[in-house]
């Protein structure tokens, strides 16, 4: 099995002698579609900055594809595509020229790069703006500038940090897609995100990492699987004045249409159903109170707050 | 990346050099084109015939090459401080740090923008100098060698000065307080055979005097200092910053935290 990347007790201290990462250890298979989770300030720009070369590392070792960007960082960089957190291109430059431009660097002929940047341009949606200066898009439209222009040599490994920040709700849709295909048609994918739905949908290997260190690192399933206690809201027919008493179940009527239950993994369902039978509460709607990995990730950062107060 | 690759690296970021300073050509060739059609009226003309013969020559005709050297000289340079601190401050850079184009190609294309930029206006003023003056090339190899490299070791020294830029003041004070003072003292004006002779030492020591009597030789046939020496010291020089802005950019300084 090839591993697409590497990171072996990665170690950065700043300029300023902030300690951002703590020998950091994990690696991505070919094809995976890895998620680098973590709070605002944990280090996933810096990991994602070392790896890319924005950032110079303190100690430690990189590989991309077996290559050691120590003994070879050319041939490390050529199979890489980036697309970092904050905005990075010349703003008064055109939108197909940014691109077109990007691929030179990668040594594609200019007619190969301008087909290459027409067809990214069309199915990113940035097509009608191909003519304006990068500073006229909108957030979201420079996003997907970037994304494109990461993808005009066909890297094998892509890196978006936050690459759906600040993009609403359909066109992050379309992200998903897009970005499911293209991991689909064989590129490794790791992304940086805060909205952790996201990372539940697309994600099949999981790092969190809070203050310079890696608290988890496993499959997105097997990390599911650790969720003890779902809570689940119940919208109901009938308006009630006090929560009912489902036994074994936690319960809270938090309005009077609106019941809030907690529920133990092995209980299962279709016994809280039976009881809600019995006592005549008819559910119209239920839904998860929060996202799972949401819960799952507070529970696990807290728990490292807590440690390191101890 | 083979050599195809590398060669279409470079071009990709000369190209891109060449069409920003031509884009904004108000900004770059305009007015250096203005300043020194000034400087040929007001020295060559107005004050020139009252001067009558430097070093043989008429007045006119002495600055001449000295107004073309300068321009060269000042262009090339910041060219290269403005594009490349600004690539750096928009962070544009970093297009180039995540490709695989090695740090020799990066540096010889921001350099060859400077220099197409300090021989564009070269070739303006000498152009518009004609209005002026007959220009009757002496030494013509030597011409073109000595305003190539000057234009290649200023756009050196330009990007070096935008590596340890971090503000715009910052491009602006080496260009102010050390190249037009030096420029002004290189001999552009004046011969320094009319200087007394412990200034005529310390102008020795001046860089800039070399490059602008090789070039005034090259076109006059004649110069105050050894050709030679100057051809080999501008070698040295070139090579030193080249190694130097290498050293910087394999480093990251001021690019990479
Ligand atoms: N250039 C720098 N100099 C000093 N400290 C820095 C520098 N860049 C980042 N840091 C610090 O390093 C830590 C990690 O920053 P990093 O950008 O990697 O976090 P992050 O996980 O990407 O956070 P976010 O989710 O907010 O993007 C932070 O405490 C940050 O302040
Ligand atoms: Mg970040």
């Amino acid at each position: 099995m090839t591993l697409a990347l590497t990171v072996e007790n990665l170690h950065k201290v700043y300029g300023n002698g902030f300690e951002a990462l703590k020998e950091i250890s994990f690696e991505v298979k070919q094809g995976d579609f890895f998620a680098l989770l973590g709070p605002n300030g944990a280090g996933k720009s810096t990991t994602l900055g070392i790896v890319s070369s924005l950032v110079n590392k303190t100690s430690g070792k990189v590989s991309i594809f077996g290559v050691d960007i120590d003994k070879d960082l050319i041939g490390a960089k050529l199979n890489l595509g980036v697309v970092p957190q904050e905005f990075n291109f010349n703003m008064f430059e055109n939108v197909k020229d940014i691109l077109v431009t990007q691929a030179g660097y990668y040594g594609i002929e200019r007619k190969r790069a301008s087909e290459r940047a027409d067809y990214y341009m069309k199915k990113l949606g940035l097509w009608e703006k191909r003519h304006g200066a990068a500073r006229m898009l909108s957030g979201g439209m420079k996003r997907r500038l970037m994304i494109a222009r990461a993808l005009m040599h066909d890297p094998k490994l892509l890196i978006l940090d936050e690459p759906t920040a600040g993009v609403d709700i359909e066109l992050r849709r379309s992200m998903w897609e897009f970005l499911r295909e293209l991991n689909a048609a064989g590129t490794t994918i790791i992304l940086t995100t805060h909205y952790l739905e996201e990372a539940e949908s697309l994600c099949r290997n999981i790092a969190i990492i809070d203050r310079g260190k890696i608290i988890k690192n496993t499959s997105m399933n097997a990390l599911l699987q650790q969720l003890t206690t779902e809570t689940f809201i119940l919208d109901i027919e009938d308006a009630l004045t006090q929560a009912p008493h489902l036994e074994g179940y936690g319960v809270r009527l938090i309005a009077e249409n609106v019941l809030e239950v907690d529920v133990e993994k092995e209980q299962g369902l279709n016994g809280l159903f039976e009881l809600l039978q019995d006592n005549n509460i008819l559910v119209r709607s239920m839904r998860n109170k929060s996202n799972r990995l949401e819960e799952l990730f507070v529970s696990l950062v807290d728990k490292t707050l807590n440690q390191d107060n101890a | 990346m083979n050599s195809h690759d590398l060669f279409i690296a470079f071009w990709t970021i000369l190209r891109r050099e060449i069409r920003r300073f031509t884009r904004i050509w108000a900004q770059t060739l305009l007015p250096p084109a203005i300043t020194m059609t000034l400087y040929f009226i007001i020295f060559g003309n107005l004050i020139g015939s009252r001067i009558g013969e430097m070093g043989g020559f008429d007045y006119m005709e002495y600055i001449v090459p000295g107004l073309i050297m300068m321009s060269v000289i000042t262009n090339s340079y910041s060219n290269v401080v403005s594009s490349f601190y600004s690539t750096k401050f928009q962070r544009s850079i970093e297009e180039l740090l995540v490709s695989p184009v090695p740090n020799w190609i990066i540096l010889s294309g921001f350099v060859l923008g400077g220099v197409a930029r300090g021989l564009g206006v070269g070739l303006i003023v000498t152009l518009l100098s004609l209005f002026f003056t007959d220009l009757q090339v002496q030494h013509l190899f030597v011409t073109v060698a000595i305003v190539f490299l000057t234009a290649v070791l200023f756009a050196l020294g330009g990007f070096i000065n935008a590596v340890f830029a971090n503000s715009f003041d910052d491009i602006s004070i080496i260009p102010t307080f050390v190249l037009t003072p030096l420029t002004y003292l290189g001999g552009v004006f004046y011969s320094i055979q009319l200087l007394p002779e412990f200034w005529q030492g310390v102008s020795q020591l001046n860089p800039i005097l070399y490059m602008v009597n090789t070039f005034r030789y090259g076109i006059l046939g004649v110069s105050d200092i050894n050709v030679g020496f100057a051809f080999m010291m501008i070698l040295l020089f070139i090579g030193g910053l080249f190694s130097y802005a290498l050293y910087l950019l394999k480093h990251g300084k001021g690019i990479r935290s």
